[in-house]
């Protein structure tokens, strides 16, 4: 049978929410961005492959430079990002982006930003505490918070949290701290046996087991420019 | 008040329907009324370690569909006095089993017996979940093998958030560590996990260890628990029982050496 009949819809579309990178600009020196990527991205040569990518323009949505978006999309696509559009910026960047065949971002609504002002001060929320162990299969997020758990967190189990995660047990599971991109946000560990520790989306699997010199040693994790510290005291 | 313990594990083969029969009937031999229910609907092989599948005419589904009363269903232990049987269905499929079926099951059962031991199929899926879902105490049978230790890892980590306790927010199951088919030479070899690994990594207290041994196969092949021969199997589950009950009782078959006794008179 050839016919199409009408009660099999063909598509569907739905709504998504894609976790995608953003690469915040601070200047529009094209040789000065190829060459810093290119020696961040060395460390990692297969973090991107094929990964759609937002360029950021919010730190330059003020100033006059212009961007080459045409040679920005080459440059990022050796280095496996697939540049898809563009974040902020201002109405003359976003026009050159419209030109070069890119999609438009709203830009994300600044914490502090006068625009929004925040009636009452922001008060700290109390950390998530968990005093139980933290077993295979289970899964504790901290929203918009730390997380501090007082006993084992087991291979197979996964800590998430917004702010700083503590673990003042072993740590055998996964840790993810800063999970909507705070890179501010610490990893605390009384002993370091985990599979997996990430901070805002930056990771660092240990399939080949833990370095010596920090294995069951109390340990925090920090980001040093989107490098993953780990640091034994 | 009578206790509900189920026995479970997460992963299969590890001894959880060996220990059922051994633990019930130590619970029965020390004057306590005891009924253990087969949960495992469809595999039913509790009744053949026990030696009692000849006399199976009703089971657990026929109860739960009201085909058969809980009265009519038990079938009384031919070794011991105050010990009941509660068979699983070889021929139903598993969803025959319902969380109200079996709660009616348990009330009833728990206005004439002081223990009532759950053997909980493996796995984590409607069948084992059925089992520990009424539980006050779990037996978490554990080989000193990693992927069972992760398994029963996982299987606490339900108990604790989906169990009739945990949804009721009253106190949590209390949790027991069974090691079983410990072999301490080969722990100590490393070829095995040792108890101190599995305590390390799971956690909960441990109320026993059962050795390895040929003699748990002798049993089942003859349906009689291992329990009720000489044998170090016996010894371990009778401590296993004893310290349920509330005995202190110092711990056994943890380590390779060989006593004195023992090497005048051989093994078994
Ligand atoms: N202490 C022991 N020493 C030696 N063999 C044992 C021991 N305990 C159990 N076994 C053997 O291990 C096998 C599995 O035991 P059993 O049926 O009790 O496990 P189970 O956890 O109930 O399995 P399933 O998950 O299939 O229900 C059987 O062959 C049994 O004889
Ligand atoms: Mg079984």
């Amino acid at each position: 049978m050839t016919t199409m009949t009408l009660a099999e819809p063909a598509f569907k579309i739905k709504i998504a929410n894609l976790p995608l990178w953003v690469i915040h600009v601070h200047n529009n020196n094209m040789a000065q961005i190829k060459r810093q990527l290119a020696s961040r991205l060395s460390q990692t040569p297969d973090f991107f492959s094929h990964t759609p990518v937002v360029l950021g323009l919010s730190a330059v949505a003020n100033s006059q430079t212009k961007f080459d978006f045409t040679a920005l999309t080459t440059l990022m696509w050796e280095h496996g990002m697939r540049l898809i559009g563009v974040q902020g910026g201002s109405t003359e960047h976003q026009a050159a982006a419209t030109q070069a065949g890119l999609s438009l971002f709203p830009d994300a609504p600044l914490r502090n930003s006068p625009v929004f002002p925040d009636p009452t001060p922001a008060q700290p929320l109390p950390p998530l505490v968990i005093d139980k162990p933290v077993r295979a299969g289970q899964k504790i997020y901290a929203e918009n918070t730390d997380l501090v758990v007082l006993a084992i967190v087991n291979a197979g189990a996964e800590l998430i949290a917004d702010g700083d995660i503590h673990v003042y047990a072993p740590l055998r599971g996964r840790a993810m701290a800063g999970a909507q991109g705070n890179q501010s946000a610490r990893i605390f560990v009384q002993s370091l046996e985990a599979e997996l520790l990430s901070i805002a989306g930056c990771f660092q699997m240990f399939e080949e087991g833990i370095p010596q010199d920090v294995r069951n040693h109390p340990v925090q994790v920090y980001l040093d420019e989107a490098r993953l510290v780990i640091q034994s005291y | 008040m009578s206790k509900i313990i189920v026995v479970t594990s997460g992963k299969g083969g590890v001894g959880k329907t060996t220990t059922s029969a051994n633990f019930s009937s130590g619970l029965a031999l020390r004057g306590q009324k005891t009924v253990v229910i087969d949960f495992d609907v469809g595999l039913r092989n509790l009744d053949l370690i026990m030696g009692c599948e000849r006399r199976v005419v009703y089971d657990i589904i026929d109860v739960i569909n009201g085909e058969a009363t809980l009265h009519q269903a038990l079938i009384k232990d031919k070794n011991c006095e105050h010990l009941y049987i509660l068979a699983a269905s070889q021929t139903r499929d598993k969803d025959a089993l319902n969380l109200e079926g079996v709660e009616r099951i348990l009330n009833e059962l728990r206005e004439s017996f002081d223990y009532i031991i759950c053997d909980s199929p493996a796995g984590i899926e409607s069948g084992a979940f059925m089992a520990m879902y009424f539980a006050d105490h779990a037996l978490v049978v554990t080989n000193p093998e990693v992927s069972s230790v992760r398994d029963s890892d996982r299987i606490l980590g339900i108990m604790a958030a989906k169990s009739k306790r945990a949804v009721e927010g009253r106190a949590p199951i209390e949790e027991h560590l069974l090691i079983t088919r410990y072999n301490p030479k080969r722990a100590e070899a490393e070829e095995m996990l040792k108890v101190e690994d599995i305590e390390d990594m799971l956690r909960i207290p441990l109320i026993g260890v059962i050795p390895e041994s040929e003699s748990v196969l002798f049993a089942s092949n003859s349906g009689i628990p291992a329990i009720h021969q000489k044998s170090d199997v016996a010894e371990a589950y009778k401590d296993v029982v004893s310290r349920f009950i509330g005995e202190a009782v110092p711990m056994r078959f943890v380590s390779g050496k060989v006593g004195f006794l023992k090497r005048l008179f051989g093994d078994r």
